[in-house]
């Protein structure tokens, strides 16, 4: 899911009737739901495309350690901190596995970090948001873990290979997240006045960066349109942002707070909930780098890659020269 | 130091001090490490190390018998009742401070672990059975870790070596043995901690032969220790109000 506002060619979809014979062929592929693998012939729009997406999922993992990690060290117990650790080297591995489908796309992971750490590639919208109280990393596992999922889950029967297996493994792990997540959410909104507070006010002010996550409607869009037709996009976004909304609603009620949106309404006609949009204003300007805590998160992943580049000069180095002394003694 | 407390409950207060405090330093590194597979190896070790905490002070409240848990343990004791060296409170420093640290700690707790396999106290050998697993896997990166940085570039060269100078004094510190130590190991509980030095000398020593590093000629000289709560840095205080402060804050919350 962390994936938003990714550009495909920006053309309108082909007809099979208007593509040279192999690319056909690949469309054919892909309407038959066969995989296309790395050796297989693809348009380069869509390897293009690809490589935005998936690149754009990985950052998201990797920023996505900061917030849950400002945590770590303040987690209220042993065993919730333990499981807080357990969830963010989960995300650092979500982060390797996609990094890993996108290699297979021709491009290396240090190129991709190079493009995080200019801002020339994204990463999800929903990062740029602090986590203030304990409440919030309940939140997060609730709700952005949940709208993660959502988008996750049909995209394990995404046409590319390597990107559709590391789906597979990831949401695995993501379920479990969003149950331990919820349960934080429990304890809390069961809790003491203070804790009920820190659990209302997590929700408040991340429902609708939560909403956003799914991007603006795509309902009229060319890149949607062609990634839907590549399978690399399998819903839209207003049709993932209602499954999320149907599905958090109850969940919310059940933990008795209340979601920040007075026009949240049952709608028997359609057989889901109406809510109010986020404000997409904001929204463009979080993407642009005006969000809270824009700033923050990418000086901390530009300091880890700059203080780090002895480090790993240092072992590539060592490396060397074992393969060296291995030859030379071969 | 609080006199005559069960040295049992003494001695596993400095296994779970040591775990807690190493593990809380390393856990800092989250999202913050040079690489993706370290930020994965980190909290990695970071897990294996609040797991054993919680089994030591586990029993160690249970030994203490005045139904204190783990967390109240951890979350609820201010800085001279902890029992953990020196070593482990210093400040994460560069990644080679860092490294050099878990690798002077993690043969000193495998080798300790190892000989806790075969204590008197069951309850011990069975978590020093478990425990000593995930030592030995910490020992085999961090010792690799330190091999390729010493041999690496000149920098990385450097940077570990300064490492090393800085840390090796507090490393002895893992070694003094008291009185707790002596009637703990005369009853097969748990080792003196001098019988292990001769072992950690030629291998740490080793490593460091091979990763072209030089030991220092450097000795603890603190006459109070951290083991028995006489002498802390002034980090372990800073430590502890950003572990403790949700427990502190909301006192007996459940979360």
């Amino acid at each position: 899911m962390y994936a938003q506002m990714v550009k495909s060619t920006g053309k309108g979809v082909k007809s099979l009737e208007e593509m040279e014979p192999e690319e056909r062929h690949f469309q054919e592929k892909v309407d038959a739901d066969i995989r296309i693998e790395p050796r297989d012939w693809m348009p380069e729009g869509y390897k293009k495309t690809l490589i935005r997406q998936i690149g754009q999922h990985a950052h998201s993992e990797i920023v996505g350690q900061l917030p849950e990690g400002n945590w770590i060290t303040r987690a209220p117990t042993l065993e919730r901190k333990m499981i807080l650790l357990a969830k963010v080297q989960d995300e650092a591995g979500h982060g390797l596995y996609l990094y890993c489908a996108a290699e297979t796309l021709g491009i290396s992971r240090d190129e991709m970090t190079e493009m995080l750490l200019s801002g020339k590639m994204k990463y999800s919208s929903i990062f740029n948001y602090p986590t203030l109280t304990w409440a919030d990393i309940g939140a997060v596992g609730w709700l952005v873990d949940g709208a993660a999922i959502m988008n996750q889950v049909p995209l394990q029967r995404t046409s590319y290979g390597p990107y559709s297996r590391a789906m597979i493994r990831i949401c695995k792990e993501e379920s479990f997240h969003q149950r331990q997540g919820y349960d934080i959410m429990m304890k809390m909104a069961k809790g003491s006045e203070a804790q009920k507070r820190m659990a209302q006010d997590a929700l408040n002010r991340f429902w609708y960066p939560s909403l956003m996550m799914f991007g603006p409607s795509d309902a009229n869009s060319v890149h949607s349109e062609q990634s839907m037709a590549w399978k690399i996009k399998i819903n839209t976004n207003d049709e993932l942002r209602q499954k999320f909304v149907d599905q958090t609603v109850p969940q919310a009620e059940y933990l008795g707070l209340t979601i920040p949106d007075e026009t949240l309404k049952w709608n028997e006609e359609k057989g889901g909930y109406d809510f109010a949009e986020p404000d997409w204003d904001e929204f463009f300007d979080v993407l642009k780098g005006a969000g809270p805590v824009n700033n923050d998160r990418l000086e901390a992943r530009r300091k880890a890659w700059d203080d780090g580049a002895w480090v790993r000069e240092g072992l590539l180095a060592h490396a060397e020269k074992k393969r060296a002394s291995k030859v030379a003694a071969e | 130091m609080t006199q005559k407390s069960d040295p049992k409950f003494e001695a596993l207060l400095r296994l779970g001090d040591n775990a807690l405090i190493l593990g809380h330093r390393v856990s800092e590194w989250c999202g913050h490490a040079p690489v993706l597979e370290e930020d994965i190896a980190l909290a990695n070790t970071a897990l294996d190390l609040l797991g054993q905490t919680s089994l030591w002070l586990e029993y160690a409240g249970e030994v203490e018998g005045k139904g204190r848990s783990a967390d109240d343990i951890a979350f609820l004791r201010d800085a001279w009742d902890f029992r953990n060296v020196l070593l482990v409170e210093l400040p994460n420093g560069d990644f080679g401070q860092t490294i050099m640290r878990q690798y002077l700690f993690d043969v000193f707790n495998r080798l300790n672990l190892e000989a806790m396999k075969t204590s008197t106290d069951t309850r011990i050998a069975e978590i020093a059975e478990k425990a000593a697993k995930e030592a030995a896997y910490h020992v085999e990166r961090s010792e690799g870790t330190v091999i390729g940085l010493g041999d690496g570039t000149e920098e990385s060269h450097r940077r570990i070596q300064d490492a090393l100078n800085i840390l090796w004094p507090y490393a002895q510190e893992l070694f003094i043995t008291d009185e707790v130590d002596e009637e703990m190991a005369k009853a097969g509980v748990i080792p003196d901690p001098k019988s292990l030095q001769d072992a950690w000398n030629a291998e740490v020593r080793g490593a460091l032969a091979e990763a072209t590093l030089e030991v220092p000629e450097a000795h603890f000289g603190h006459r109070g220790s951290g083991k028995d709560g006489r002498m802390h840095t002034e980090h372990l205080g800073h430590i502890l109000t950003q572990m403790q402060w949700l427990q502190r804050a909301y006192p007996g919350q459940e979360w």
